[in-house]
């Protein structure tokens, strides 16, 4: 049977607070841990299978233009070379998250540098290879593209749905006592997941298995069916384990595609995996972002007025905008407000989702204006915060679900101890360094997406958890085994939680920070349905029966479980979907950061000292998986911060970085100590759980506590990310 | 990766002798080499190993100096005692370098024939006159962060990712140089590597079967020793300058200075002019701006990185100051 549950109202049961096995919220081990740190879970590129040969993708060396020839018998001579496939289905840009259908297609059109354009197959990968790196490829390059984002030759759009404004914000500028209006620009970032996207095809009778690294398995079934014009049913993904995505492998890649077409034509299996350059140049990644942020204050600081007008870009065509602004209307007060989004046309590698899309760098720049704004009206920053926190949301008039972050602030401030921090900048000397402190808020937008999965209780008395939903390093496999033995009183190490496989029913998918409360609740709706059915053996009320170590309990009978299921094995369905909440309240997860810096007066170079972060997300389903996250979260608040940045060839708008040696993510050396504090939140307005998701919220505007605290360091006020010692230079006597 | 030969040399005039046939080319740690191989950058056809070679161990010299076999790994190097004692620039920079896993693999001499970070070169898809000799250079009127800002040409731009190489230089190092017939030669590291001029991919003055079999340390100098590193992020980022310095004072005024500079130029940069303007002058805020004059007066920047220069000057300055203060004290 299927439990279904659209989420239109609260659910104030809070059914969970009521079990008895005491897992749900534990900072647990993860199940498959030893597996990944023994090396023998297996990744995509790593499945061992019979007559397997590899194919290595060429890339596209101009940026806007048409392939004119391809030199592949040159190739096909060398040895182990098997073929130079091409083919009009292949990918011409990545698939966006959620798309479900597939992307642009098509190479001989060249839309941007590195845009793969065929695939050399062999019998190992050096001479796949050496094959790509050989093949000569002649394009005719067109003299039109456009490369740099603030270009005036770029077209630029504004879609309507994406602009609103209320009252009159720039006689609001104009009249306010403070008012602060500014422009901040970020730059491209990378998802920067460890694990190169890569797949292997296999095609028997007519049936194609992918082993692939995706985070969404039932979209990217149908957008590896549509890529390759086969019927959905037609095809299987499995991706059991997946080693980080953030973004990138939300949708399909070149590499399925690929991957699925050679194997067809050689009739073998064929592996192909992305190199790393290949990984930063033909998956997405965050477009850069120009925002201008306006902030009108009266005299006591309370925001009258907020402007959020952003340009980001992406390839023509392409629907996804990185949703800077997307947070704006609901996180602060004031009346007079203009939110805008537009996007530049630009023939570069593709936009799309990465760490957070939006309040990643939208909140980010605007919790660094905030902080402008509290320099101006001289208030401290945390006060200037809790000043503009706003009674329901101001621009629909919604109520808010829950709302945590004058919770967060207090506590974050305390647990840091803010009180220490000198507002004068510069007023703070360790030697040759300049210490200073910021702080920021977070919020990010919680959210529910379609989710079903299967629970079955066995007749031996375990349980069986089975979804298509992935594990991206998250922790999936240790929270849904959790809400499992939660909910059914089982032992953790009497459930097992089997992901990463189209077969299984249809989870939500990771991406969003939605994964968790939403392929979550349909593990708890399941569950829920087979204590129903225990209940009719037990013929007690759902509400009275108590499930613990095996045993059920109902009044004052206490029974074996395998005994009360008699040799029969039950099996349930859950199945969630969003519904009509978000036109009743406003609902968000929240916290705030607080950073310590010191800023090198001789060189400019800034290093992180220490970091906070408070945050609440409803339930937190595992203290230690959840903190994992934030942990993560932040350190990415470090990078974007500090030293995150793709670098862009002016004239072919190649990523001249595209490796993890000059694309610098924060390596250990560059992360303090970092504390989180998960603060007790119930949000019945969530999912029948009352946990949100948490997996983004400590992104969303970390990165401006650390430029907060450069500016209390040194006085320097870097609106152009990231704060490298050459931005930082110029203001230090 | 192309098909290539590998051959095991069994002794170091075999191995000069293997490495003069054209497209011949040592392998010791591999860690540059074999990522420049899979990216088709290098494609040598033939790798001789000189891993099994007797060419390791750090010896003391007769004149009080250290002689340090090429195959001697970064992290041995840097860890050892009588480098901490003597050379505490030295370990300094190696440490200041690459990553805990690389220093166990990087050799001394590999080190020295590092080849550069330069983004251009890296892409075999852009031109790069080091590459492809007369193809031009991508770097030029691209993103020029990491280039240089001393002694460039109009065909490379590329700088010298090395640590080492600065303390080596501000240490007035000889690297030994072996033949195929077993002949030896020493160069003064200040000569061993080359600016680019028009021929870029001629880095050193290593010629066709020759090899590195050590690199030589005179006695140490008194005085203090520093190494200053400035980079993007705190571990595995190439220097966008460093500076080495050996200072030494007597009555208040600067006896000695050697001072070496890294991430500023197409090989590890010093500069004469600047220790002699140094040398018998009481330490000063005009005296060491009037040497960060010498050193930047002929500095270019290419935009991207016009900031070294005044970096450059400012992390002198306070290495200038640090060392000299402390020797004072």
């Amino acid at each position: 049977m299927t439990t279904h549950l659209k989420i239109d109202e609260p659910d104030h049961r809070n059914r969970l607070d009521h079990m008895a096995q005491g897992t749900l919220g534990a900072p647990l081990d993860r199940p498959e841990g030893p597996l990944k740190v023994t090396g023998t879970a297996t990744y995509a590129d790593e499945w061992p299978v019979e007559g397997l040969c590899h194919g290595v993708l060429v890339r596209a060396s101009t940026d806007k233009g048409r392939v004119t020839a391809v030199g592949r018998e040159a190739v096909e001579a060398l040895p182990g070379v098997l073929a130079v496939v091409t083919d009009e289905r292949f990918l011409r840009n990545p698939a966006q998250g959620m798309a479900g259908a597939a992307p642009a297609q098509g190479p001989d059109r060249i839309a941007y540098f590195g845009q793969p354009v065929a695939l050399v197959v062999a019998e190992t990968f050096e001479q796949a290879r050496h094959g790509a790196e050989t093949l000569q490829i002649a394009f005719d390059r067109s003299d039109d593209a456009v490369l740099d984002l603030e270009s005036d030759r770029a077209a630029v759009d504004v879609p309507p749905g994406k602009q609103a404004s209320q009252g009159d914000l720039d006689r609001a500028m104009r009249e306010a006592v403070h008012a602060v209006d500014v422009t901040y620009r970020t730059p491209g970032h990378v998802s920067a997941a460890m694990e190169p996207h890569a797949a292997i095809a296999t095609w028997d009778d007519g049936l194609l298995t992918l082993r692939g690294s995706y985070q969404m398995l039932r979209f990217n079934r149908l957008e590896l069916a549509d890529s390759l014009n086969i019927e959905p049913d037609r095809v299987r993904i499995l991706s059991p384990y997946v080693g980080g995505g953030f973004g990138s492998k939300l949708g399909i890649s070149p590499e399925a595609v690929a991957a699925a077409i050679a194997a067809e034509r050689l009739g073998r299996p064929v592996s192909v995996a992305l190199t790393r350059p290949q990984v930063f140049e033909g998956t997405t990644h965050r477009s850069e972002t120009r925002q201008r942020i306006r902030l009108a204050a009266d005299a006591e600081g309370r925001l009258v007025g907020i402007g959020h007008e952003a340009l980001v870009g992406n390839l023509p065509g392409e629907v996804f905008a990185e949703p800077v602004t997307q947070a704006t209307p609901f996180v602060y007060r004031g009346e007079h407000r203009v939110v805008g989004l537009s996007v530049a046309r630009l023939d570069r590698t593709c936009a799309g989702s990465v760490r957070a899309p939006g309040e990643a760098v939208g909140h980010t720049a605007l919790e660094s204006a905030m902080d402008e704004l509290a320099v101006a009206t001289g208030l401290d920053p945390v006060e200037l915060r809790r000043r503009n926190i706003p009674e329901e949301d101001p621009s629909s008039g919604l109520p808010f679900s829950s709302h945590t972050m004058r919770r967060c602030l207090d506590h974050g401030a305390e647990a840091f101890g803010w009180h220490r921090r000198k507002a004068e900048p510069g007023s703070v000397r360790d030697g040759e360094w300049l210490i200073g402190m910021g702080m920021a808020s977070a919020v990010r937008v919680n959210m529910v997406v379609e989710a079903r999965a299967r629970v079955r209780l066995t007749a031996d008395g375990r349980a069986e958890v089975e979804t298509d939903m992935t594990d991206i390093g998250t922790g999936t496999y240790a929270i849904l085994t959790q809400i499992a033995s939660e909910m059914l009183g089982l032992p953790m190490d009497r459930v097992e939680t089997r992901l990463g496989d189209t077969d299984l029913p249809s989870g939500s998918g990771s991406g969003g920070s939605f994964g968790a409360s939403s392929t979550g609740t349909a593990v708890y709706l399941a569950c829920e349905a087979l204590r129903r059915d225990l209940c009719a053996r037990l013929a007690c009320e759902e509400e009275d029966l108590t499930l613990k170590d095996g045993m059920a309990i109902a009044g004052d009978r206490r029974v074996a479980l395998t005994d009360l299921l008699g040799g029969q094995t039950l099996t349930e369905e859950g199945h969630v979907e969003a519904g009509e909440t978000s036109k009743k309240v406003r609902q968000a997860t929240y916290g705030a950061y607080f950073a310590e810096v010191a800023v090198n007066a001789v060189t400019g170079e800034t290093r992180v000292r220490r970091m906070h972060g408070t945050f609440t997300a409803g339930r937190i389903l595992n203290a230690k998986t959840a903190r994992s996250q934030c942990l993560g979260a932040m350190v990415f608040g470090i990078g974007m911060a500090l030293t995150e940045e793709l670098l862009f060839d002016p004239r072919h708008g190649h990523i001249v970085n595209h490796d993890f040696a000059e694309y610098h993510l924060p390596v250990n050396a560059d992360v303090p100590q970092i504390e989180v504090d998960l603060l007790e939140e119930r949000d019945a307005w969530a999912n029948p759980m009352q946990a949100k998701g948490i997996g983004e919220l400590g992104i969303c505007g970390a990165g401006a506590a650390i430029l907060n605290a450069v500016y209390n360091a040194c006085g320097v006020r870097v609106r152009d990310l990231p704060a490298t010692p050459d931005k930082i230079l110029p203001g230090l006597p | 990766m192309r098909p290539f030969d590998y051959h095991r040399a069994t002794s170091s005039a075999e191995a000069a002798r293997a490495v003069a046939a054209p497209g011949a080319t040592v392998i010791a740690g591999g860690t540059n080499l074999l990522d420049l191989m899979k990216l088709e950058v290098m494609a040598p056809e033939r790798l001789i190993d000189i891993t099994r070679l007797d060419l390791g161990g750090i010896e003391e010299t007769g004149d009080g100096g250290l002689r340090i076999g090429t195959l001697v790994r970064n992290a041995d190097l840097a860890a050892d005692a009588r480098v901490r004692r003597d050379y505490p620039v030295l370990s300094r920079a190696l440490l200041a370098g690459a990553s805990g896993q690389l220093r166990n693999k990087a050799t001394t001499g590999g080190n020295l024939m590092q080849r550069t970070r330069c983004y251009y070169f890296y892409d075999t898809a852009m031109p790069c006159n080091k590459r492809e000799p007369g193809s031009g250079c991508g770097a030029i009127g691209g993103v020029t962060r990491l280039h240089a800002i001393l002694g460039a040409s109009e065909h490379c731009i590329a700088t010298h990712p090395s640590d080492m190489a600065v303390a080596l230089l501000a240490l007035d190092a000889t690297v030994e140089l072996e033949g195929p017939e077993g002949e030896g030669r020493s160069v003064p590291l200040a000569d061993f590597h080359r600016l680019p001029g028009d021929t870029p991919h001629i880095e050193t003055v290593l010629q066709p079967g020759e090899i590195i079999t050590a690199v030589t340390l005179p006695p140490p100098v008194r005085g203090r020793q520093v190494y200053r590193k400035v980079r993007d992020r705190a571990s595995y980022a190439f220097a966008l300058v460093s500076v080495a310095a050996v200072v030494r004072m007597e009555d208040g005024r600067i006896a000695h200075a050697a001072l070496a500079f890294g991430g500023l130029a197409h090989k590890p940069w010093r500069d004469p002019a600047v220790e002699d303007l140094l040398v018998g002058e009481a330490p000063s805020e005009a005296l060491f701006d009037r040497a960060a004059d010498r050193l930047l007066a002929d500095a270019r920047g290419q935009g991207g990185n016009d900031f070294k220069i005044p970096l450059a000057r400012r992390t002198l300055k306070a290495v200038l100051a640090d060392a000299t203060r402390e020797a004072a004290a």
